[in-house]
C-alpha cells in the first residue's frame, strides 16, 4: 500500500493499540501467535470489533461482531467512511496534508447511508455508527484482516476500501495505528519480496523500469523481458487458450487448491509437459511428466522468508533430506546446468549477497545480522540501518516529503455467484486450527482437534432441511457437487454455510468454489459460493 | 524510570524502578533458584524457592515478585534463607520426582545439601485417578514412616503429549500459559486443596475432551518435564533419549505467515521435539499445534521402521505404547 508492498506495523504495536478492527479473518484459528499479541492488547484495554460472516473462536473475543453478509465488505467500509465524513471525525490536517481525491472519496460514498449499510451487509446500522465513531475517535488504531478480505473476485478493492477508512482517520504511519494484512504462509510475503511477482522484480521493483531492468541485466547477464508476465489465474486462462503448452510448478498443489478444481484438473491435463517440484506426491505431482523430489525448504534447507511484519529471518538446515531429494536451489542450479547455462553451485547465502546488491530494501541484511537480530524488518537499506518497524512515518512529516497517498473510491458490487432458489446457501471456505491449506502437511500429524471434511450450516438450516448431525448431504452449485456429513454451528447465521479447505479427498470444496478473481491481484473468490444443500436419501 | 539504589548481600546495585528483587539479584551478578518464575508469564509466587531475606522483613519475601525499594537490603545468602531453601527442596524432591529438572536446579539442590529421603521412604504411588477423585477436605491420614508423594501413572491420551502427574510441583506456570498469559484457552486450572491439589482439565475430563488446542505452550513452561512431548516421553522410556546426541537448529515455521521462530531438537536426523527460543519477540516462547507437532510430514514413519528410534516413534504414532 502507498507504494510498499506490505504490512505497515509490528505485531508489538497491537499490545497498546487502542481499537483493534478484525475484519474477515480468524486469526485465532489461521494465525494463533499473531492472536497471542492481539489478546494482549485487548487485555491492555484495546476495545476489538470483529467483522465476520461468522462468529468465530475470534469474533468471540470481540466487544462487538458485525455479521456481515459475505461479498459486502465495500458497502460497509463505504458506510462506515460516510459516518465518520457526516460526523465531522476526520482527521482534517492529515487528509490535507498527506492525502489527495479526498472530495471525490466523499461524493463517491455519500449514498452509503447507515440504512442502506444494513440492507445490503445485514450489519445492524446502530453497530456501524458504534464502529465508525470508535475507530474515528481512538487515538491509535489497526485494521487488520487476511483472506476474508482478499479471497473475493474484488479483493483488491476490498483493501482499498480498508485504507481509505485509514486515510480518513490518520490511523497510518504511527506506533500502534496502521494496516495489518496478515499473510497465510510463511513466505507469501518472501515471494513478493523476491520479485514472485508478475510484474515486479526483486524489491518490488518494476519490471517495465528501464532503468531498473538494466541493473539486473547487467548483474545477471542475461536480457529480461520488459512486459509484465502472467499471474497464477491468468496462466489458466492462458492454457485454455492453448498458449502455455508447458508448465513448471514447485511446491504448489493447483490440482487440489484451485477455485473450480474441474476446470484446473482439466487445463493441466492438457498440458504437453508438466514439471513438478515439490516434497510430496501430490494431485498435481501424480498428473506430472516429471517430478523432481525436493527437500523441505524450512527444516532441510537453507535460506530467508518474510513473515507479516516484514520480518526477514532465517531458516536453517537441521535435517538430511530423504532419499533423492535435493535442495530447491540445488534442483535450480542443476537444471540451469543442463539447459546450457553455468550458474555453478550458489549457497543460499551467496544468492542473498547478490539479492542485497539489487534489492535496496534489502541492502543492509547481511546473514550476520539477520543472525544477530532475529530477523530484520525491511527497509533496511543499510548495514547500519536497525530496520522499519513500521511504515509510512513520513506520512506526518511537515513538509511532506513524498507524494501524496490517493483516496481510491471503490464500488461494491455483489458476489459473482449469485444466490437463486436452487443455489439459496452462501457457502464460505476457510482453515482450521489444527490444518492448513489442502492437507497435504498437516495431514502428517495426528491431530486430537481434527474434525475431518465436513460441511456446516447453521442450526436454523439443518432443521429446516430435515437434517440431523452427521447425516450425508449432497451439496451442489453450479459448477459441481459433492457428498459430505453434515454438522450444525452455532457461529453460522441462517443462509451460511462453511467448509474447511483442508480435506480434498474427503470433500473438495473447491468442485464447488467458483474461479471468477481479482482482476488486479488473480485472487479467486473462494469466499462466496452459492450452494443447494439436500439430505442424501439412502435406498434400503 | 527511575533508578533505586539496594544492597544485595552487601553489594550497592542500582536498578530501575519496578524491578523484581530477582532482577537486581541477576543483575548484581547473583543468580537465585526459580522454578515458578518465567520471564514471560506473571510471577505466582507458588515454589518458594527463590525466597531472600529483607531486612525489616518479619518474613522471608519471595524475589521474583517483590518490587525493590530505595534502600533495601538483601540477604540471599544468610542462614535463614540457605534452611529455608534446602527445606522447600526438600518437601519437593521428596514428594515429587524431579528427575527431569534442568540441570542448573540440580546444582542449586547439591549446593543447599538436599535430602530428599530425610522423611522417609517414598510412599506406594496412586493408582490412575485416585488423587483426581479426592475431595477437597476429605484428607487421608498419613502413613506413617513414608514421606506423602504425588506418584500416580502418567496420563496418555493422545500422540501429542503426556501428562506425567508424578513430577508436577504445581508450579502454575502451564495453568498460566495456558490461560491470561499467553493462550487464553483456560483448558487447566488447579483442582483440589492442600497436598490432594493437582491440575486438572474441567470435572478431570479426558485432554480429548477438553477446551485444550494442544498448542503444547505448556509443555514448553514447564520445568520438571512432567508435561512432556510424547515422543521425548517414549524415546525416554526406551532408553534412546540422548541429549549429548542432539542438535537444535533455529528455523521459521511454515505453517502461516506469522513468522513463529522454531528450535528443531533432532536426533539421528529426527525430529524429536520442537520448542520456540523465549527471548524473540514473536513466540515470546509460544507456539500452536501446527508449529509444535506439525512438522510429522517431514519424516513420514509409514514404511517399516529400521532404526530404534524409528521404532520407538513410529510406535507412539500408532498409540502404541513402549514400556520401560
Amino acid at each position: 500500500m502507498f507504494g510498499a508492498a506490505g504490512g505497515t506495523s509490528s505485531y508489538e504495536e497491537i499490545e497498546t493499540t487502542d481499537m483493534i478492527v478484525l475484519w474477515g479473518s480468524n486469526a485465532r484459528e489461521a494465525h494463533p501467535i499473531f492472536f497471542h499479541h492481539l489478546l494482549k492488547g485487548v487485555r491492555n484495554g484495546a476495545k476489538m470489533y470483529a467483522v465476520d460472516p461468522r462468529r468465530t473462536t475470534s469474533a468471540q473475543w470481540a466487544d462487538v461482531w458485525l455479521g456481515i453478509d459475505v461479498g459486502s465488505d465495500i458497502a460497509l467500509a463505504n458506510a462506515i467512511g460516510r459516518e465518520i465524513i457526516v460526523s465531522e471525525l476526520t482527521d482534517g490536517n492529515f487528509i490535507a496534508r498527506a492525502t489527495k481525491g479526498f472530495e471525490a472519496y466523499a461524493a463517491a460514498v455519500d449514498e452509503w447511508t447507515l440504512e442502506r449499510a444494513e440492507e445490503v451487509t445485514g450489519v445492524p446500522a446502530r453497530f456501524v455508527e458504534n464502529l465508525a465513531h470508535d475507530y474515528a475517535t481512538a487515538d491509535t488504531a489497526q485494521v487488520c484482516w487476511t483472506l476474508g478480505i482478499t479471497e473475493h473476485h474484488n479483493g483488491t478493492d476490498n483493501v482499498l476500501a480498508l485504507i481509505n477508512l485509514a486515510l480518513l482517520t490518520g490511523h497510518v504511519g504511527r506506533y500502534g495505528a496502521g494496516l495489518v494484512p496478515i499473510r497465510g504462509q510463511n513466505n507469501v510475503q518472501g515471494g513478493g519480496d523476491m520479485g514472485a511477482l508478475p510484474n515486479k522484480l526483486p524489491g518490488f521493483q518494476d519490471v517495465a523500469d528501464d532503468e531498473i531492468r538494466g541493473e539486473f541485466e547487467a548483474a545477471w547477464g542475461a536480457t529480461v523481458p520488459a512486459d509484465p508476465g502472467l499471474h497464477l489465474s491468468l496462466m489458466f486462462d492462458a492454457m485454455e487458450r492453448g498458449e502455455i503448452r508447458s508448465l513448471f510448478v514447485l511446491g504448489e498443489n493447483p490440482a487440489q487448491s484451485e477455485a473450480d478444481a474441474t476446470r484446473t484438473r482439466r487445463l493441466l491435463d492438457g498440458l504437453d509437459f508438466l514439471l513438478v517440484q515439490d516434497i510430496f506426491m501430490t494431485k498435481t505431482a501424480e498428473m506430472a511428466d516429471v517430478v523432481l523430489p525436493a527437500a523441505v525448504a524450512w527444516a532441510e534447507g537453507d535460506g530467508t522468508v518474510t513473515s507479516s511484519e516484514r520480518r526477514v529471518q532465517r531458516v536453517r538446515r537441521a535435517l538430511e533430506p530423504p532419499g533423492e531429494a535435493k535442495d530447491d536451489l540445488e534442483i535450480l542450479a542443476l537444471l540451469a546446468d543442463r539447459l546450457g547455462f553455468s550458474w555453478g553451485m550458489p549457497t543460499a547465502e551467496e544468492i542473498w549477497g547478490e539479492l542485497r546488491g539489487l534489492s535496496p530494501m534489502h541492502a543492509g541484511m547481511s546473514y550476520e545480522r539477520l543472525d544477530q537480530r532475529g530477523g530484520i524488518q525491511w527497509p533496511c537499506p543499510d548495514l547500519e540501518h536497525p530496520g522499519t518497524q513500521f511504515l509510512h512515518g513520513d506520512l506526518w512529516e511537515d513538509p511532506l516529503p513524498r507524494e501524496p497517498v490517493p483516496f481510491i473510491p471503490t464500488e461494491w458490487v455483489p458476489p459473482v455467484d449469485e444466490l437463486t432458489d436452487e443455489f439459496p446457501i452462501r457457502l464460505t471456505t476457510g482453515r482450521r486450527l489444527d490444518s492448513y491449506n489442502t492437507g497435504v502437511q498437516s495431514e502428517g500429524f495426528s491431530s486430537p482437534i481434527r474434525v475431518g471434511g465436513i460441511i456446516e450450516v447453521s442450526p436454523e438450516d439443518g432443521a429446516a432441511l430435515g437434517l440431523t448431525e452427521g447425516d450425508q448431504v449432497r451439496v451442489s452449485s453450479r459448477r459441481g457437487a459433492i457428498e459430505v456429513p453434515v454438522s450444525f454451528d452455532r457461529s453460522l447465521r441462517p443462509g451460511l454455510a462453511f467448509m474447511a479447505i483442508h480435506h480434498p479427498d474427503e470433500a473438495d470444496a473447491n468442485l464447488l468454489t467458483i474461479d471468477a478473481w481479482d482482476p488486479l491481484a488473480g485472487t479467486a473468490e473462494f469466499k462466496a459460493t452459492a450452494v443447494g444443500i439436500e439430505p442424501v436419501e439412502f435406498s434400503g | 524510570m527511575k533508578k533505586v539504589h539496594l544492597t544485595v548481600d552487601g553489594a550497592a546495585i542500582s536498578v530501575p524502578g519496578g524491578a523484581s528483587i530477582l532482577q537486581a539479584c541477576r543483575a548484581a551478578g547473583k543468580p537465585q533458584p526459580t522454578l515458578c518464575y518465567l520471564e514471560t508469564l506473571t510471577p505466582v509466587n507458588t515454589c518458594r524457592v527463590c525466597l531472600v531475606q529483607v531486612t525489616g522483613s518479619r518474613t522471608l519475601v519471595p524475589s521474583c515478585s517483590r518490587i525493590v525499594e530505595e534502600g533495601m537490603e538483601v540477604a540471599t545468602d544468610s542462614e535463614p534463607v540457605r534452611h529455608t531453601r534446602k527445606v522447600v527442596f526438600e518437601f519437593l524432591a521428596s514428594s515429587v520426582d524431579l528427575s527431569l529438572v534442568d540441570a542448573e536446579t540440580r546444582e542449586w539442590m547439591d549446593f543447599y545439601d538436599v535430602d530428599p529421603t530425610r522423611y522417609g521412604p517414598a510412599a506406594p504411588a496412586a493408582p490412575a485417578g485416585a488423587r483426581d477423585a479426592r475431595q477437597a477436605g476429605h484428607h487421608q491420614v498419613p502413613q506413617p514412616g513414608w514421606a506423602e508423594t504425588v506418584a500416580q501413572p502418567a496420563k496418555i491420551q493422545d500422540e501429542l503429549f503426556v501428562r506425567d502427574y508424578g513430577k508436577c510441583i504445581l508450579c502454575y506456570k502451564c495453568v498460566e500459559a495456558c490461560g491470561p498469559d499467553a493462550q487464553n484457552t483456560f483448558a487447566i486450572q488447579v483442582a483440589g486443596r492442600g497436598f490432594d491439589a493437582r491440575i486438572s482439565t474441567e470435572f478431570d475430563v479426558d485432554l480429548t475432551s477438553s477446551a485444550c488446542v494442544y498448542c503444547g505452550n505448556c509443555i514448553g513452561v514447564c520445568p520438571t518435564g512432567a508435561l512432556i512431548f510424547r515422543s521425548e516421553y517414549e524415546l525416554r522410556n526406551a532408553g534412546l533419549w540422548d541429549e549429548e546426541a542432539q542438535t537444535v537448529t533455529r528455523t521459521v515455521c511454515s505453517y502461516c505467515g506469522v513468522g513463529c521462530n522454531l528450535e528443531l531438537w533432532v536426533q539421528d536426523n529426527r525430529i524429536v521435539k520442537v520448542t520456540s527460543p523465549m527471548d524473540h519477540a514473536v513466540t515470546a516462547g509460544h507456539l500452536c499445534i501446527k508449529g509444535r507437532f506439525g512438522y510429522q510430514y517431514v519424516q513420514e514413519l509409514g514404511g517399516p521402521a529400521t532404526t530404534p528410534i524409528d521404532m520407538v516413534l513410529a510406535a507412539g504414532r500408532e498409540g502404541g505404547f513402549v514400556e520401560p
